[in-house]
């Protein structure tokens, strides 16, 4: 596990030196993180690199999981797609699981923290044993479209702490609480961020039968409908009419998604034996392979219908690569159209797009350099844990301009 | 270490750096109208955010981009003209949020007057406008200097926010009238033409980067 010394290095000693200042302002409080799960999910991998920065910085950082059937959690998934917007068959015999697991999580669970950080809809009844610690309700999932039987039940809860966390303004609702923006982050140190060697990069192309004798365009991502690789198949034959390159689709099957299985066949249907066009099934712990294979390409592209934050842009951009991308959900948080990259709404304008970066080299040199220095100050771990420190401190204090 | 033939200030400048959190205020416009009713009730502290956020977050982008109220203008509504506009409204020459605030609500109420069909113009679902409050932290840091040497090798090492609280923040948010790096430099150490100098750099057309830089050679021109 890489320790703040290392982060200096990517973000300079200054960056560091600001949480250790807010480091200070927390000496003495226990924060107390509760979520679903020790392991496995987007939640536990930040909370497992955050919690031992934060405790190398000083601060008394805790981590505690709640208990759950398997009931429980099939509910919770429910409740996690009906908040997505996506169709979720909830009966009333789910409402009364959901409640039955929170009241025994509530009998037995110790809520010790001076702040109480709950990640999540699943532990989010254990604020029923609010006392005169502070209590924050940290949302992960795109809210902004949510099923409102679930939401209305959430919103009961939630109006009850102390303040939210959301992910991007669009997630959020009207609520009568402090409501903050903290977008995601990536780790520059993970095995997915690294730096690499050329000889690395070169080693995984081989091993995928990718030659990299022509411009690569890749989009990372799960075979899905939402992820539009059949729009990027259309758009690299636009593309191709003009320009010789090739076309990576790198993912995974999504697990719980029975669909994807017809999607990746869709996608074979649309590639039609082309050989420039490389699918690329992964499994999920191929980290450092995506890594290589996003640092070998040419351009990225993003080209989701819908997008929760889509961090794989901001993975992108860290990688100095020009990005093509959907501005849907997160992604216009991240890419300042012309700026940090390119942001399309179709298949003829990301074919376009793709066109103006092939034949404008030091364009997309300059979209891909800003890019990367937009995630150092925005999209980093470090930023992450400031945000979350100065969180933390905001419950003590009321005016809008804060003196520590 | 202070050398003899250097002045040494009445007060030291003690440097600060501002940190910041964005508060979600819920509301959000998807037509120009909208954009302009909240633009005149929204707190100051959303007004000034969505006209230096540019500036946090884009430290090393140049041309700088503009304010979040032109981009989306432009971006999203595709209001080209009043893009640039609200682009160019001279920030640099308000000292308070109100008199910022007035000006960016006339330049849009002006606009739509001459053109009466901008009002009839919507963004798509996902692009609307969401107005967002800066929540400022101030913390003080452990540099201080009592000459002017000793004030120009220290904006060398203090971060971009620090610079940004004392040029930007201290002015327009905390209605200090000028930056607090000429104040210090006029009335503690008598430097009264480099302060008059530094204060009429415009810090919203360079990037961060550039503005330490600017900064700083200024400074060390008159060591």
């Amino acid at each position: 596990m890489a320790n703040l010394d290392a982060y200096a290095k990517v973000v300079g000693e200054s960056i560091i030196g600001d949480l250790k200042l807010l480091a200070e302002k927390l000496k003495g409080k226990i924060i107390q993180n509760v979520n679903s799960t020790a392991m496995g999910g987007g939640v536990a991998e930040i909370l497992s690199r955050m919690i031992p920065l934060l405790k190398e910085l000083g601060v008394d950082a805790r981590w505690d999981v709640i208990e759950g059937s398997d009931a429980f959690f099939d509910v919770t998934k429910k409740f996690h797609n009906a908040l997505h917007g996506r169709h979720a068959d909830l009966a009333k015999e789910d409402f009364r699981i959901f409640d039955e697991v929170s009241r025994k999580n509530i009998e037995r669970f110790d809520t010790y923290g001076d702040i109480m950080f709950i990640h999540d809809p699943q532990p989010i009844e254990l604020i029923k044993k609010k006392a005169k610690n502070k209590w924050i309700w940290r949302c992960h999932i795109d809210a902004s479209n949510p099923d409102m039987r679930v939401w209305k039940l959430l919103r009961s809860h939630i109006v009850k702490y102390d303040a939210a966390v959301f992910s991007a303004p669009s997630f959020s609702r009207q609520l009568p609480i402090k409501q903050y923006l903290i977008t995601p982050s990536i780790d520059p140190l993970s095995d997915k961020n690294k730096d690499l060697t050329k000889e690395e990069v070169d080693v995984v192309f081989r091993k995928s039968g990718i030659p990299m004798d022509k411009p690569i365009i890749t989009q990372v991502s799960r075979f899905d409908y939402i992820k539009d690789q059949i729009g990027v198949i259309e758009a690299y034959k636009q593309v191709k009419r003009y320009n010789d390159c090739r076309l990576v689709l790198v993912g995974g099957p999504a697990k719980d998604d029975p669909e994807s299985g017809k999607v990746l066949d869709e996608v074979r249907t649309k590639a039609d034996g082309d050989p420039d066009i490389h699918i690329l099934l992964l499994p999920p712990d191929s980290h450092e392979e995506i890594n290589a294979l996003q640092r070998g390409s040419t351009i990225i592209v993003q080209k989701s219908l819908k997008e929760g934050f889509g961090l794989t842009v901001a993975e992108a951009m860290w990688k100095a690569k020009p990005v093509v991308a959907s501005a849907v959900g997160g992604i216009t948080l991240q890419i300042k159209h012309k700026y940090s990259g390119l942001l399309c709404h179709s298949v003829e304008g990301a074919a376009f797009e793709i066109k103006q970066l092939l034949n404008s080299p030091e364009y997309a040199k300059r979209l891909g350099e800003n890019g990367r220095e937009h995630v150092r100050s925005n999209f980093l771990l470090t930023r992450h844990l400031r945000n979350y420190m100065l969180l933390f401190l905001s419950l003590f204090h009321k005016d809008g301009v804060i003196y520590l | 270490m202070t050398l003899s033939n250097e002045k040494t200030a009445k007060q030291p400048f003690k440097f600060y750096t501002r940190l910041h959190l964005s508060e979600l205020t819920g509301l959000k416009a998807k037509d120009i109208v909208g954009l302009l009713r909240y633009i005149k009730k929204v707190p100051g502290s959303s007004i000034y955010h969505h006209t230096h956020r540019f500036l946090q977050i884009h430290q090393y982008l140049s041309p700088e981009p503009p304010n979040d109220f032109a981009y989306w203008v432009s971006e999203a509504l595709g209001e080209d003209e009043l893009g640039e506009k609200l682009a160019s409204i001279d920030t640099v020459q308000f000292t308070t949020i109100r008199g910022l605030r007035d000006k960016i609500a006339s330049t849009i109420e002006e606009y739509i007057k001459a053109n009466p069909s901008s009002k009839s113009k919507f963004v798509n679902p996902n692009e609307e406008f969401y107005f967002i409050k800066t929540l400022s932290f101030i913390i003080p840091t452990p540099y201080v200097a009592h000459t002017l040497k000793e004030f120009a090798d220290t904006l060398d090492k203090i971060t971009i926010d620090s610079i940004y609280f004392h040029i930007f923040e201290a002015r327009l948010r905390l209605e200090r009238g000028t930056n607090d790096f000429s104040f210090w430099l006029g009335t503690s150490l008598g430097e009264e033409e480099l302060a008059g100098k530094l204060s009429g750099l415009d810090p919203y057309t360079r990037t961060m980067n550039d503005l330490r830089g600017a900064i700083i050679k200024l400074v060390r021109s008159y060591l």
